[in-house]
């Protein structure tokens, strides 16, 4: 049985799972989606009142909570939708261009 | 045990003996009757299956594919529009390689509306990546469904497989079938054990995953080799299904073909109306056979180049318009496997039967009659013929 890290770009199709089936949990933490990200989104700590609203509403798994405190972005998968940005209601989410973290 | 049912009657018959896990389906004419008499036996307490009603076939299809996922033996039926429906799912259900095993009553898809037979609504769905049998009379169709699972649950094939027969015409007409012990069946086609499924607690598993061009490609090879090994499955179990039953099957049926100088090519029902214009025709000493194409996926390219290599003149007779204008589906792929041959027959096209037009016994001796003027002259005429509509117009078949 192939896991999930043992399969590359270089894996013949003998050795891939049927269909691409993948046999474990949790494989998005071996690819680094963010990437992709066109638009990046500056944390205003200084603003932010952790009411928590921005957490669900991010598609992905970029803004990390850590004793009832949103932290910081982690932008492995963040795509840069702005999503964050437009629900936060005391701007404590800034859009800035391009893919590089302000 | 011999009992009188329609073909339609036989494959929910076959379900039943089976009591596969989950069917998903919606009624649909001239299927209607598989998942009509299969929910009695579900209301009658016969089965332990859970039958799960939907909203449309791509809710069907979808049950299908979660409930084979999750591990359980998932069965359904269809036909025409309501495959058509399917056929995002189609590809998903072959794709994840689930064994799926679906009864498709041959349908017209529309337009203009008709519910009548031809092979339009499956030969859609040939390049799904299904495997697919199709039945000539009712026997065949309960015999086929009974072999489907061994066929796709088979670690080496793992494919979903589509049992076709025609509609109405097999699927309501009643024939005295030979059935097997239900013992019998369940014995055949065993239980359903894959190694991998979403209800392993042990063992997490995702299915479906996004597939980036670079492994697209190995997995649509892995599918594809998948349909090459179902070619020798489906042999080693037609031979087991002969033990129990006696009754024999392979990927194509050769009717008097030994010493045939002139054949036709054909899928489903039509064979029987083919083989007693065969007979009527080899009483008077015209050496003419008849091919009948029981398994189309995986193609019996080698095996039809096989058995047509000593003929002279063959009209592969199509069900289904491809609108390809060069040819049906059955001719396009029967052509190319012969092409390999040192010695090739004339091949011609024959599109007949459409939205249920009738099919007689004189209709191919007609076919046999431009088979033998195009052996003794050499000249094949046209290629790629209808048969069977009316013209103002003096048409080869017409």
């Amino acid at each position: 049985m192939i896991h999930a890290k043992d399969i590359n770009e270089k894996t013949p199709w003998q050795e891939l799972t049927p269909g691409g089936e993948i046999y474990e949990a949790g494989t998005a933490r071996l690819y680094n989606t963010g990437t992709w990200r066109t638009d990046t989104p500056f944390f205003k700590q200084e603003n932010c009142k952790h009411c928590m609203l921005c957490v669900p509403y991010c598609p992905d798994s970029a803004i990390p909570v850590q004793d009832g405190k949103r932290q910081d972005f982690v932008f492995m998968h963040c795509k840069g939708c702005g999503i964050c940005a437009e629900i936060c209601p005391f701007e404590a989410i800034e859009m800035t261009p391009g893919g590089a973290p302000k | 045990m011999m009992k009188f049912m329609s073909g339609n009657e036989a494959v929910a018959y076959a379900m039943k003996q089976i009591d596969p896990d989950v069917m998903g389906a919606f009624p649909i004419t001239p299927s209607t009757d598989i998942p009509e008499v299969f929910a009695g036996y579900v209301a009658n307490g016969e089965v332990n299956t859970e039958y799960v009603a939907v909203e449309s076939e791509h809710s069907s299809m979808s049950v299908c594919i979660a409930a084979q996922a999750a591990g359980a033996r998932a069965v359904s039926a269809t036909s025409s529009c309501g495959l058509a429906l399917m056929y995002e799912l189609l590809y998903v259900a072959a794709s994840s390689r689930l064994p799926i095993s679906m009864a498709c009553v041959n349908r017209a898809l529309t337009g203009p509306i008709n519910i009548n037979n031809d092979h339009s609504d499956s030969m859609g769905a040939r390049d799904s990546g299904w495997i697919q049998l199709y039945a000539e009379n009712n026997q065949e169709a309960y015999d086929n469904f009974i072999q489907a699972m061994p066929i796709g649950e088979s670690p080496a094939v793992r494919l979903p497989v589509m049992t076709c027969m025609d509609g109405f015409i097999t699927s309501h007409a009643m024939e005295n079938i030979e059935l097997l012990e239900t013992a019998a069946v369940k014995a055949f086609v065993g239980e359903y054990r894959p190694e991998h499924y979403l209800l392993k607690k042990d063992n997490p598993l995702a299915i479906g995953p996004y597939d980036i061009s670079a492994y697209y490609m190995e997995h649509k090879v892995q599918g594809a080799e998948a349909m090459k090994a179902a070619k020798a499955r489906i042999l080693e179990v037609a031979a087991e299904f002969e033990k129990v039953s006696g009754r024999k099957y392979g990927l194509i049926e050769e009717y008097r073909l030994e010493d045939a100088e002139t054949a036709v090519v054909l899928i489903g029902s039509s064979a029987g109306t083919g083989k007693a214009a065969v007979d009527r025709l080899r009483s008077q000493g015209v050496k003419a056979g008849l091919i009948k194409i029981r398994v189309f996926r995986p193609f019996p390219g080698e095996e039809l180049a096989r058995a047509l290599a000593k003929t002279q003149a063959v009209a592969v007779l199509d069900k289904s318009e491809g609108f390809s204008a060069n040819g049906g589906p059955v001719f396009a792929e029967t052509r190319s496997a012969l092409y390999d041959l040192k010695d090739r027959p004339a091949l011609v096209n024959i599109v007949y039967g459409l939205g249920g037009r009738d099919i007689r016994v004189e209709d191919f001796e007609r076919v046999f009659g431009r088979l033998a003027d195009i052996a003794a002259s050499g000249e094949t005429g046209p290629v790629y013929v209808h048969m069977g509509q009316r013209s103002q117009a003096q048409e080869v078949m017409a």
